[in-house]
């Protein structure tokens, strides 16, 4: 792993000057999508829903990053571990919450769980979970912007484990043939479920798969949310102004499990110990610290943040699910 | 009226709603400059240009989810595969993401795209290039299946397929684009689920669509010749399947025969075979029968892929039977 680390490029210095009230907003997302995640976990433990659980505790600064770099009405695809991109993209976390509590207050009625939250008017597209199998749908919706012309760029995330599928490679071949507006961030966590890296790729720079298709590429670690920012802001700015596709890999880690039945065996607490003193939410703060924000700003934040995930819950909690009567008509459209 | 081909027919359908709507578009390998691997597209590229007519790469996986996710962003595409045996390692995306995106957006999403190319087998193309794929198809909900007989129904459901606001699996007979037929000159449409009676009959029912209607049809005209008076039902649409059309026919004959040229085990024969059982039991004067195609991949030599396919002979055989009229 600290190979890897050692490749990762140098940040930007030039990018330091970020108003107070951005760092301050990624700061409150990240720490919003960290505290949602671990309500998430706890109401999983106390059998509150069920299903599989992928939770990206540590990853926060990718997702929070990379989606304010973006306008609005930009779509962006994720996988399974998607809580945090789809909060990042506005979804609240009622609508979250209340998702995978199998309520029809979630964003998808109840009916897609954690793995699969949509959002149409916010253009989150969902979260997938078949292994890179919506890769090729990012190249979609960049399709249909450049058949418009509607100026928008998509985001299409995934995990290194994607990597190893025909749907990544199809998808970046026709993407790099038709110059589609499309970035493609690999978020190489490290570990594809519990397969370390090097027993899975034969090439431990992702970012290299970029040459074979003449594709732009980058490559930086993901623990500061604001050079995320900057970098995927390149990144879409070649999609939005030149139509070109991007390879984007972001080193990061997620400390914990795959899912909630990962009792990670197969990596040292002192590995997890390491990482976790480059824990985004920990940079953030540093940030913030830099840029003298008020020690009373960033606690009203906090509590502000707590007050919103302990609403969450509750309305989750509250809220009716969906009857077989209504099932039915989201089989086929009329 | 005019007899043209069903290429021909089907071309005239992609055109006219291209047309009348710029959110559709034709991609596949081959679909343009080529004309088409079996010259569908003929022309399409010259009138409508390369953006809206693409050829793709080799790479059905990537270009089928392409379409999906331009459907999801509001475009209606054409995907076209160059057969449906090819469609297999696009599998993924018909399945995980064209059937179930709408129901696991609790409908934010809809999947207007016709997923549309050549299937069944042609002629000593052997076991790789020689599937009936319906049955597999038909299996997954989300996905309506088509499959019409003859030019003026592939004209008619292709026209309907475009306007529809859900993934469509088009199978088209591959030894069926030279088969000529009478097709209207003005617009028309068929909608998705309606059956057609292509031949009248009181003795007995035979049911089947796409190119075992004309098996069915050959065999009707030998059989009247000895005074047996078949009724020959073709659904057009596999999924959602016209139930209502074959339960009547079949109460009104007592007998059914359906032929279809794909594999027995959960065929869709089968499916049907159930649902007349059900609706009709008290009206069955023989037990349901199936001709099927055999229950093995398709041999490439010539004489053996004959008996491996229903034909007319077998079918007068199996109608005989049902009639209790064997030797």
């Amino acid at each position: 792993m600290s190979a890897i680390e050692r490749e990762v490029m140098e940040p930007h210095e030039k990018t330091r000057s970020v108003e107070k009230a951005q760092l301050l907003e990624y700061y409150r997302q990240m720490l919003a999508i960290r505290r949602m995640e671990e309500a998430l976990a706890k109401a999983y433990s106390l059998r509150k829903f069920g299903g599989f659980l992928h939770l990206a505790i540590g990853q926060e600064a990718v997702a929070v990053g990379s989606i304010a770099a973006l306008k609005p009405e930009d779509y962006a695809f994720a996988t399974y571990r998607e809580h945090a991109h789809a909060y990042a993209k506005g979804m609240s976390a009622r609508s979250i919450i209340a998702e995978l509590f199998g309520k029809r207050t979630g964003c998808s009625m109840g009916l897609g769980g954690s793995m699969h939250l949509f959002d149409a008017p916010r253009n989150f597209m969902g979260g997938y979970g078949i292994v890179g199998g919506h890769i090729p749908l990012a190249a979609g919706t960049a399709f249909a912007s450049k058949y418009r012309g509607d100026g928008r760029v998509t985001l299409c995330y995934f995990g290194d484990g994607s990597v190893a599928q025909g749907a990544f490679h199809e998808a970046l071949t026709l993407a790099a043939l038709w110059k589609l507006p499309v970035v493609f961030i690999c978020e190489n966590n490290q570990y594809s479920m519990g397969t370390p890296l090097h027993r899975s790729m034969s090439v431990l720079d992702v970012s290299q798969k970029a040459l074979g298709y003449g594709m732009a590429r980058d490559r930086f670690d993901g623990d500061d949310v604001v050079k995320v920012r900057d970098r995927m802001a390149e990144a879409i700015r070649r999609a939005r102004s030149e139509s070109l596709p991007t390879l984007v890999e972001v080193v990061t880690y997620r400390f914990r499990g795959h899912s909630m039945s990962d009792a990670g065996l197969y990596r040292t607490k002192e590995e997890v110990d390491e990482w976790k003193k480059r824990d985004p939410i920990t940079v953030g703060r540093g940030l913030l610290e830099k840029a003298s924000v008020a020690e009373s700003e960033v606690l009203a934040i906090e509590e502000g943040v707590k007050r919103e995930i302990e609403d969450a819950v509750k309305f989750a909690d509250e809220s009716g699910e969906l009857t077989f009567e209504e099932l039915e008509q989201f089989t086929y459209k009329e | 009226m005019a007899q043209i081909a069903f290429r021909e027919a089907l071309n005239q359908a992609m055109v006219e709603e291209m047309e009348r709507d710029d959110r559709i578009f034709l991609m596949g390998e081959e679909v343009g400059h080529y004309n088409g691997a079996y010259k569908v597209s003929k022309g399409m590229l010259e009138k409508f240009g390369e953006r809206r007519v693409l050829d793709t790469p080799i790479a059905e996986n990537g270009f089928a989810g392409i379409g999906i996710g331009a459907a999801m962003a509001g475009l209606r595409p054409i995907v076209e595969f160059m057969t449906w045996n090819f469609s297999f390692v696009a599998a993924d995306q018909l399945i995980s993401n064209a059937a179930k995106i709408r129901q696991m957006s609790a409908g934010q999403f809809t999947l207007p795209i016709v997923f549309r190319g050549p299937g069944g087998s042609a002629h000593m193309l052997a076991a790789q290039h020689s599937q009936s794929t319906e049955a597999l198809w038909a299996h997954v909900p989300g996905l309506k299946v088509v499959m019409p007989a003859n030019p003026y129904d592939a004209k008619g459901l292709l026209k309907s397929a475009l306007r529809d606001n859900n993934p469509i699996v088009f199978i088209e007979g591959e030894i069926m684009y030279g088969d000529l037929g009478e097709v209207p000159e003005g617009e028309y449409l068929i909608p998705l689920g309606v059956g057609d009676v292509k031949r009248e009959g009181k003795h007995i029912t035979i049911v089947a669509w796409s190119k075992m209607v004309k098996i069915a049809l050959a065999a009707a005209t030998e059989l009247a010749k000895e005074g047996i008076e078949v009724e020959v039902v073709d659904p057009r649409t596999i999924r959602p399947l016209d139930e209502e059309l074959i339960v009547s026919s079949v109460s009104k004959t007592g007998r059914a025969l359906i032929i279809e040229e794909g594999w027995p085990f959960n065929g869709v024969g089968a499916e049907i075979a159930y649902r007349i059982a059900r609706r009709c039991f008290d009206d069955l004067d023989a037990p349901v029968e199936r001709l099927t195609g055999a229950d093995m991949p398709m041999p490439y030599n010539h004489h053996l892929e004959e008996l491996c396919i229903p034909t007319v002979p077998r079918a007068v055989a199996a109608v005989k039977k049902l009639l209790y009229l064997e030797d």
